[in-house]
């Protein structure tokens, strides 16, 4: 008797018998359970101090200064969903901020030029990653951390170890000085560029294949995909995505610093973790990051209004992470059981 | 056509080492293991015989206690009652081991660390006392004249010694990791562990299992090749459809009647050989030829446009690698495959350019190598073909899901939602999936593997449907498959492999679930050079 995976008869209809009305309602709160978290999350320090959190001010701040952290992430969530982490998004966007520094304002390239110079070399590194994973078939977990760590050290050296400023108003108008709707511009690149993932993800071809080769190597191998490319493809898309939020950094704070991106890993997963466990629970997603980024904030926004010290803010992020993945593991076990297979 | 289970070739006055009496299990209401009374006796090594599905396996695995038996059945080890079922790793404390055909080792180990696993997994030590242990392991090698070297790394073994430190491992654990509380020999279950091994590697394990058997323990061993059980056991059990059909005396039965008491019907009469058509190439659709790899010697055939062509023989024999090595899913040594104009190297093949050519590959572990379970069964079913439905402004979904949905009732899918996770649906319905993904694409060349294995009866037949559909539109179809029933039902002819080489072929009236058992079970008694098989006439007849 050959063993057989399947012996064992699966029920022929998902799931147990119960009421739909429960289904949907529980399935409902569970694709809106980080939008719900949003609200709770203002409610509570909106009612704390209303007169410094709930403002205009703070809220288009908020909304403006952390499209780098949508974009960084969207930049990981595509690495992600072909199923190989990328550590060096961080290294990556502080590099291509670093150049803006450099080349534009100790330089004076023209700050149009360079932002095309920042994309090639995101490009580059982006290759050079695959590269390694692929060719010499190293995890990219591994490969992505020492490449990130390189180019922190690039950063240091190329910035020697200073923050530099003056770079061209060309940049910061068009990031965070311009406003639409009373909101910087930088929010609105963030909401385009989530949106295009989100479209790429689920509305074309290769956002499915992308999908299957993440959550199925054998079987998108045996598929006639060609695996090694599009993971290749995902992480030059990834580095490329996070050289965009390097140059919108670069944008948002007018300067350029050495060490202050390096802050941006951690959020960035703990965004991209906690938006797979909503909206589309159990599948990495652009708008379920999207809010969980901005429910991050929110978060940690307030706690330092209300007087809290600024590891506070390592501490909610680090915690929201180690949650995160608990609940999209245990919601992704849920739904295999509640199929009712295996 | 019980033969009386009576006195092995063992000192009497010894109980059994291994008592069962009435064990049953079911699964979901279906009897796969019917009231087994089965006794291995001290210093017996005690062959266990049957088809696929026969229920050794079942057996073997409550005696792991992997599976729980239904109630009502006893077991007594070494003359002691033991509750039933037994836990999971309960079988050390009762003196039995356990060989699977895997062998269980670590090869980025050293033979000495592989040697002491079960130990180290159990032992509280602080230090341990390298120099000791590798004295000890010499000492056990030496005892069972084993030539092993404990600081090798089992990596750098080649697959006899690899079986050997596997046995040798099962019988210290089965000493050493015994409760304290027993007595009496142990028993070592071998599943299969020859079925890769060249002769010389057999010879070994042989009187390694001889040697054991001679200290006093029992040695289980199963085995679907006659010739191994007749040399070696002095007792056989042969399993049939869930129940012991006969314990028979290995030196006073016949090579006939073993077969018999395994398929369960009196051979047909054998006749020679067909004549067979005279080969034309020139009317196959695909034409293989001289292709190997480290399991599968220089295997030809041809393959008629709408043929079904069955691939069997027992299990080691490499027929079931020729659907992957033709779909390079992984690399052959050599051989081509010729269809149309074009010839293509079989060790350049990658499933890319077997898609480019129109070959379809539905793989037995469906849950590995087939489709994705966590996600949707409509883009499981669609991945073939999703280009079809992408437009200037992205995937047309509604299409896609109308399509998807049409798929699905047309294959029977049930439930048809295309939403469901596929891995929510029954066995039989993801293989349904499965060939809806494939055949949406339209092949020429369907290759299968098992395609019907942990498929209900009843999806079964739909299956068989499917294929014949496939072949009548012109597609030609591989099935590589144990399944002799399934090969009678659907095949126009049978290749039948022995030792890497096809060996027999059957053809129209031949093809019979009996005839084919017999064939697989006796090509290695005879050992009669396997005639060339050609390239022959495509087009079956008589489906």
């Amino acid at each position: 008797m050959t063993r057989t995976k399947n012996s064992e008869p699966a029920t022929d209809v998902a799931g147990p018998g119960r009421s739909p009305g429960v289904a949907v309602a529980r399935s409902l709160a569970q694709r809106f359970s980080i939008v719900i978290a949003l609200v709770v999350v203002v409610a509570v320090f909106g009612s704390l101090r209303p007169d410094t959190f709930l403002t205009t001010s703070t809220l288009q701040g908020i909304l403006g200064s952390q499209a780098v952290l949508v974009v960084l992430t969207c930049a990981l969530l595509i690495p992600l969903t072909a199923g190989d982490y990328d550590l060096s998004v961080a290294g990556v966007l502080m590099t291509s901020q670093m150049m803006i520094g450099v080349l534009n304002a100790q330089l004076g390239m023209n700050i149009w030029l360079v932002i095309v110079l920042c994309l090639v070399a995101g490009v580059v590194i982006g290759l050079l990653n695959g590269w390694f994973v692929l060719l010499f078939g190293v995890d990219p977990f591994i490969v992505t951390l020492g490449t990130g760590t390189i180019l922190s050290g690039v950063v240091l050296w190329m910035g020697d170890s200073t923050t530099i400023s003056g770079i061209s108003t060309g940049l910061t108008d068009w990031v965070i000085v311009n406003r639409f709707l009373g909101v910087p511009l930088a929010f609105w690149y963030g909401l385009i560029i989530t949106a295009c993932l989100w479209y790429f993800l689920e509305y074309t071809a290769a956002g499915r294949r992308l999908l299957f080769v993440g959550r199925g190597r054998a079987v998108s191998r045996l598929s006639g995909l060609r695996v090694t490319r599009i993971r290749w493809g995902a992480l030059v898309a990834s580095a490329t995505l996070a050289s965009i939020a390097g140059i919108l950094y670069a944008g948002t704070t007018g300067a350029a610093d050495p060490v202050s991106g390096e802050a941006f890993l951690l959020p960035t997963f703990a965004a991209a973790f906690l938006g797979s466990t909503a909206i589309l629970p159990g599948k990495f997603n652009s708008w379920g990051s999207f809010i969980a980024v901005y429910f991050l904030v929110a978060g940690t926004t307030g706690l330092t209004m209300l007087g809290a010290q600024s590891y506070v803010s390592d501490l909610f992020y680090g915690g929201a992470l180690v949650v995160a993945v608990c609940a999209s593991r245990y919601s992704r076990r849920k739904e295999v059981r509640e199929s009712g297979s295996l | 056509m019980s033969v009386p289970a009576q006195a092995g070739g063992a000192p009497t006055g010894a109980p059994p080492v291994v008592e069962a009496r009435g064990v049953s299990k079911s699964f979901a209401g279906v009897r796969v293991l019917d009231s087994v009374d089965l006794d291995v006796l001290p210093g017996e090594i005690h062959g266990l015989l049957g088809e696929n599905g026969s229920g050794k396996s079942t057996f073997i695995k409550v005696l792991a206690g992997f599976h729980e038996p239904d109630p009502g059945g006893a077991l007594r080890i070494n003359g002691e009652d033991v509750p039933l079922p037994l836990a999971p790793g309960a079988f050390r404390d009762h003196g039995l081991s356990f060989v699977h055909q895997d062998l269980g080792l670590i090869t980025s180990l050293s033979v000495l660390e592989n040697l002491r696993l079960g130990t180290f997994s159990r032992s509280r030590d602080w230090a341990i006392g390298w120099r000791r242990q590798r004295a000890d392991a010499r000492t056990l090698f030496e005892e069972f004249s084993v030539d092993l070297d404990p600081a090798a790394r089992v990596a750098d073994l080649d697959g006899t010694q690899r079986a050997l430190l596997a046995i040798v491992r099962a019988v210290h654990e089965m000493r050493t990791l015994r409760g304290s509380a027993r007595t009496g020999p142990g028993m070592l279950i071998l599943d299969e562990p020859t079925v890769f091994l060249p002769e010389t590697g057999r010879r070994q394990l042989f009187s390694l299992m001889r040697e054991i058997a001679g200290g006093g323990a029992a040695v289980l061993f199963v085995s679907h090749d006659l010739d191994e059980v007749r040399e070696i056991t002095d007792r056989a059990t042969i399993f049939r459809d869930g129940r012991l059909r006969a314990t028979v005396q290995t030196a006073s039965v016949t090579d006939t009647e073993l077969i018999e008491l395994i398929i369960g019907r009196e051979l047909p009469e054998h006749g020679g050989e067909r004549d067979d058509v005279a080969p034309t190439a020139s009317d196959a659709a695909v034409v293989v030829e001289d292709l190997s790899d480290e399991r599968v010697e220089s295997v030809s055939f041809a393959l008629g446009t709408g043929e079904v062509l069955g691939l069997t023989g027992l299990l080691g024999s490499g027929f079931e690698r020729i659907p992957y090595l033709l779909f390079g899913a992984f690399p052959a040594a050599t051989g081509t495959l010729r269809t149309g104009a074009e010839t293509l190297s079989l060790p350049a093949m990658d499933p890319v350019k077997a898609i480019a050519h129109r070959m379809a590959l539905i793989p037995a572990d469906r849950q590995r190598d087939g489709s994705v379970g966590s996600i949707s069964v409509r883009d499981n079913a669609m991945l073939q073909i999703i280009d079809r439905y992408t437009t200037w402004r992205g995937l047309s979904r509604p299409q896609l899901a109308r399509d998807c949905q049409e798929t699905l009732d047309r294959f029977d899918v049930r439930p048809p939602v295309p939403g469901l996770a596929y891995q929510s649906l029954s066995g039989g319905n993801q293989q349904k999936v499965l060939l809806a993904k494939w055949l949406g694409a339209d092949p020429r060349v369907l290759l299968l593997h098992e395609p019907t294995q942990g498929v209900d009866i009843g999806a079964r037949a739909q299956i068989y449907e499917v294929i014949h559909d496939a072949a009548r539109a012109d597609c030609s179809v591989v099935c590589a498959s144990s399944d002799y029933e399934q090969l009678a039902a659907i095949c126009d002819r049978v290749l039948i492999f022995d030792r890497g080489r096809v060996a027999r072929e059957l053809r129209g009236a031949d093809i019979t679930k009996d005839r084919i058992a017999h064939e697989c079970y006796t090509l290695a008694d005879r050992a009669v050079p396997a005639g060339p098989v050609g390239p022959t006439e495509g087009e079956g007849e008589g489906r």
